[in-house]
């Protein structure tokens, strides 16, 4: 049988440079996914933008051929005339991107972006068009479809909008989907729901799928066929079983190594007696926005970001926020460190010594606070944006010194590159800019300048999760090193209950504002005992493809708190209380 | 009906903005020491014509400058009875020019809405030679096309105003046989309007329009297409080409939309820096709008009449971005539900 899309021996290069993509070669199957997978920089994505010939204007394929086959003919892609071109995209091969929030023209209703599909290519009638483009938001999961087909982008959450561009990519019923990183921008369980509306789909519509990851968590629950890119070449390609549980490639192997996993059941350990030299401790920290109701007079709405928050962080520990995009976490991490302030009754308290005083982070004078922010750094989550691309990374490293007035101009220096050598890089980098660097050294490169002070907290606000999987492995190694040389205490925020596992000592989710359970990971994992946590665990994708995420598991706790078993149920703005189930495990529920 | 609430609310601002301008305006134009009126009664006491002093020391009672300053000011805008009751701007009094000894109103009659156009006229222009240019140097970034209109763009920047007057007036009327300064004929002027007055305006206009408006059509060009090539880079731009839409299609629906606000905005500004700008260019082309009176009342400290024509500028600018402002919210979703529950 005759594959339905074919590339052969396909080369890619950008003007003079060497080929970016190198003869690669794979078929998709109708009715069936094939993975493209890869770090970034593979080649994966201009490979599947190649499908569709939607590449930057500079890149010139030299060579290869992309065959369509239909059912009466076989269309070569590569040398079909533009306006033939146009009739298939969207009609016939159709593509989802990477960034929900930005891929949707923000002035224009959804429905209006829906529809259009339809009216380019069915010569439909507006009505005609409309009907089938609410049967497919229905079909997508949308509660309300006449409601979103008037709501403009900016009004849906990030999930919601994806859902919205894969109907807009359905609503034609292609024959091939690329799903170019549907899911990266999203949060695991929002992830999971997505990556499960999309295997449905393709079983009652029998369409075949190009999905480009570089998650082999999600290539294990989606993909019969995987081609691994390294570099613009592939390294190797098969069934999805076998490469999967016996990789023939190193390179593979090392992919499957770095996926972060959820660990292993085994029984808990008993936690080691509550350590009394805490660093930091949140009591009873809340924080209400008040929002402003619109023009006129009507009373501003109130936003409890977070609610009634009590953390402990001992000396030389790690401490992990766990929770999806507005759970509360950043919030209690900028409380915690004193960029704004919690509401009335709330403090957090900070001991820079074992037997030194401790100050209140939120009633400090001018020179305690100075004082503080030697203590307590930060590293941010996009490498890419916290770096300022005008400065060299020796004035971004001494900067911190500069403004503490901290040592001679060559102390400083001597300073700089000796913090570089212990983040793994080279001392000769320091007159550097930082586009020079790659993602993964930009946030050796923040964690450094984060070590220059000196600092014994620091606060890592979703460190690893702009990057890719294999460079994750390292930056977390990283942070452990450097914890343990220098007896630094952590506070951890993440959405990814894998990268947490192994890190952090103790573990405290978030929901709505709330911390919902708290244990050592180890009780956290082994015994679950909170709907939304049991929910994100099912929801880690994981490499192994005899374990399927969990698809009734992360609806049933990802869905409102409204909607959790009785126990757990939370009532409007009354929520059942925090009580320890075992020692050092505390679950929000009624007893 | 939102939309409605929001212009009635705006409108409310601008009033009380204008009455804000109003007190700017009143306190420059008395800033500078003295008046035209104590400045002309020294003069006729220096030369001795008493006569000429009772007139002066008359106007001043009437038009009550020998009041203090706040209360001339609520007269003058009409908040307070004056010596005749009230008659400020409010009523419709626009004052007393001294310079030319005839009523404000009687001076800038005709000019006031021959100012109107030809700014106007002048706005239609740019917008009409911006958005296409603009559109096409962006879609056809970094080809001759972009170059040659970036070229012809910042020449119309960079050169004089009065200069380009003086030679579209020169070749307009060799070539093409344009009339030469005005914006009438001179048989028309102070005739009751007629088809042949309106037809000898509108040839008048042309030059002029075409000098006013070169220089903001060159900026606001270059602005576009700055805009369009941000948003050309954009993840939504991909989208679209991915659904199979035809490159010029998408560019009208897409880009141009979002990349058109800026673009709308500018209305208030363009309005003021225009009429300002094109004060040196009426007096050059002899044109009658409103520019020369205030140059001339405001170098004789001709209070009402450099207070009324400031005023009068106020009012267009803020009436631009009152228009700016609501065309915005009809354009931009994310302004008009701004607040409203998600």
């Amino acid at each position: 049988m005759t594959p339905l899309l074919s590339v052969e021996n396909l080369s890619i290069g950008f003007g003079e440079e060497d080929p970016v993509v190198q003869s690669v070669s794979f078929d998709v199957a109708a009715g069936q996914t094939l993975a493209l997978v890869g770090e970034s920089g593979s080649g994966k994505t201009i490979t599947c933008r190649s499908v569709l010939r939607i590449l930057p204007k500079a890149a010139q394929i030299r060579s290869g051929s992309i065959t369509l086959n239909g059912k009466d003919r076989a269309i070569d892609l590569l040398t079909l005339g533009e306006r033939k071109m146009r009739d298939l995209r969207g009609n016939q091969i159709s593509m989802i991107f990477q960034e929900p929030m930005r891929s949707l023209s923000p002035l224009h209703r959804i429905g209006n972006q829906v529809a259009e599909v339809l009216w380019l290519h069915g010569r439909k009638s507006e009505r005609e068009a409309k009907k089938e483009v609410l049967e497919c938001f229905e079909r997508v999961g949308f509660p309300d479809p006449e409601r979103t087909y008037g709501s403009y982008p900016f009004e849906l959450s990030g999930g919601m909008r994806q859902r919205a561009m894969i109907a807009m990519a359905m609503v034609a019923k292609p024959k091939l989907l690329i799903a170019d990183e549907p899911t990266t921008a999203l949060d695991v369980t929002t992830q999971a729901q997505v990556l499960g509306l999309m295997k449905d789909l393709q079983r009652d519509t029998g369409m075949a799928m190009i999905l480009v990851t570089h998650d082999l968590g999600v290539v294990a629950n989606m993909a019969e066929q995987v081609v691994v890119m390294h570099k613009g070449r592939v390294m190797e390609a098969g069934a999805a079983e076998p490469l999967l549980s016996a990789p023939a490639h190193p390179y593979t192997q090392a992919l499957i190594d770095a996926a972060p996993k959820v660990p292993e059941a085994t029984a808990a350990t008993p936690p080691a007696p509550a350590s009394e030299d805490l660093i930091l401790e949140l009591k009873s920290v809340s924080k209400t926005y008040s929002m402003r109701a619109g023009k006129g007079w009507r009373a501003p709405s109130l936003i409890s970001a977070c609610r009634d928050i009590n953390l402990r962080l001992p000396r030389g520990k790690t401490l992990a926020i766990v929770g999806e995009s507005g759970s509360g976490k950043t919030t209690a991490a900028r409380i915690a460190l004193g960029a704004e302030a919690p509401d009335p009754g709330g403090e957090v308290i900070f001991r820079p010594q074992t037997d030194g005083p401790a100050t209140k982070v939120h009633e400090m004078n001018r020179a305690a606070r100075t004082a503080f922010q030697r203590e307590a750094q930060m590293v941010f989550q996009d490498p890419y944006s916290s770096l300022s691309p005008r400065m060299r990374i020796l004035d971004t490293m001494i900067e911190p010194l500069e403004i503490h007035r901290i040592g001679r101009q060559e102390e400083r220096r001597a300073k700089a590159a000796d913090m570089l050598e212990m983040v793994g890089l080279g001392r000769d980098m320091l007159l550097r800019y930082p586009h020079a660097f790659s993602g993964g050294q930009r946030q050796r490169l923040s964690i450094a300048r984060a070590l220059m002070l000196d600092p014994s907290l620091i606060v890592c606000d979703e460190p690893t999760s702009a990057l890719d999987v294999s460079v994750q492995e390292q930056i977390l190694c990283l942070l452990e090193e450097i914890r343990d040389e220098r007896n630094l205490s952590y506070l951890f925020i993440s959405h990814d209950l894998a990268v947490v596992a192994r890190i952090a000592d103790e573990v405290a989710v978030m929901r709505r504002g709330l911390v919902v359970e708290q244990a050592p990971p180890e009780a956290l994992f082994h015994n679950p005992q909170h709907p939304y946590t049991k929910a994100l665990i099912a929801a880690q994708p994981e490499p192994n493809i005899h374990r399927p995420i969990n698809l009734k598991l992360v609806a049933q706790g990802a869905g409102s708190p409204e909607s959790w078993p009785e126990d757990f149920r939370f009532s409007g703005q009354e929520a059942p209380p925090l009580i320890p189930v075992e020692p050092g495990h505390k679950v929000r529920c009624h007893a | 009906m939102e939309i409605l609430r929001y212009a009635i609310y705006r409108f409310g601002t601008m009033l009380l903005t204008l009455w804000v301008v109003s007190i700017l305006v009143f306190v420059i134009i008395n800033l500078p020491p003295g008046d035209y009126l104590s400045n002309q009664i020294a003069e006729l006491r220096a030369s001795g014509q008493s006569a000429g002093v009772a007139k002066a020391e008359f106007l001043r009672s009437e038009y009550a400058l020998d009041k203090p300053l706040w209360q001339q000011y609520l007269i003058w805008v009409g908040f307070l009875p004056g010596p005749h009751g009230f008659s400020g701007l409010i009523q419709g009094n626009f004052g007393w020019s001294f310079e030319f000894d005839l009523p404000v109103a009687e001076i800038v009659g005709d000019t006031l809405w021959l100012t109107v156009l030809v700014n106007l006229a002048a706005v239609l222009f740019v917008y009409m030679v911006a958005l296409p240019l603009g559109v096409l140097a962006a879609a056809r970034a970094r080809s001759w096309v972009d170059y040659t209109s970036a070229f012809v763009g910042y020449l119309g920047l960079a050169t004089p105003n009065f200069l380009l007057a003086l030679i579209l007036f020169y070749y307009g009327h060799r070539w093409f046989d344009l009339p030469i300064g005005g914006l009438m004929d001179p048989a028309f002027e102070g005739e009751p309007m007629s088809w042949d007055k309106v037809k000898s305006i509108l040839i008048h206009l042309i030059v002029p329009t075409f000098v006013i408006g070169t220089s903001g059509a060159s900026a606001m060009m270059q602005r576009l297409r700055a805009n369009m090539l941000d948003e050309l880079g954009k993840p939504y731009v991909e989208t679209a080409v991915a659904k199979g839409m035809s490159p010029s299609r998408m560019l009208a629906k897409y880009p141009l939309r979002v990349a058109f606000n800026p673009f709308v905005a500018d209305i208030g500004n363009l309005l003021p820096s225009m009429i300002s700008g094109s004060v040196l260019v009426s007096v050059v082309l002899g044109l009658q709008t409103i520019g020369p009176t205030l140059l001339t009342a405001l170098k004789t400290q001709d209070l009402f009449l450099s207070g009324f024509v400031l005023m009068f500028v106020a009012l267009l600018t803020l009436i631009g971005t009152m228009i700016s402002d609501v065309l915005l919210v009809l354009l931009d979703p994310r302004i008009r539900y701004e607040g409203r529950d998600a």
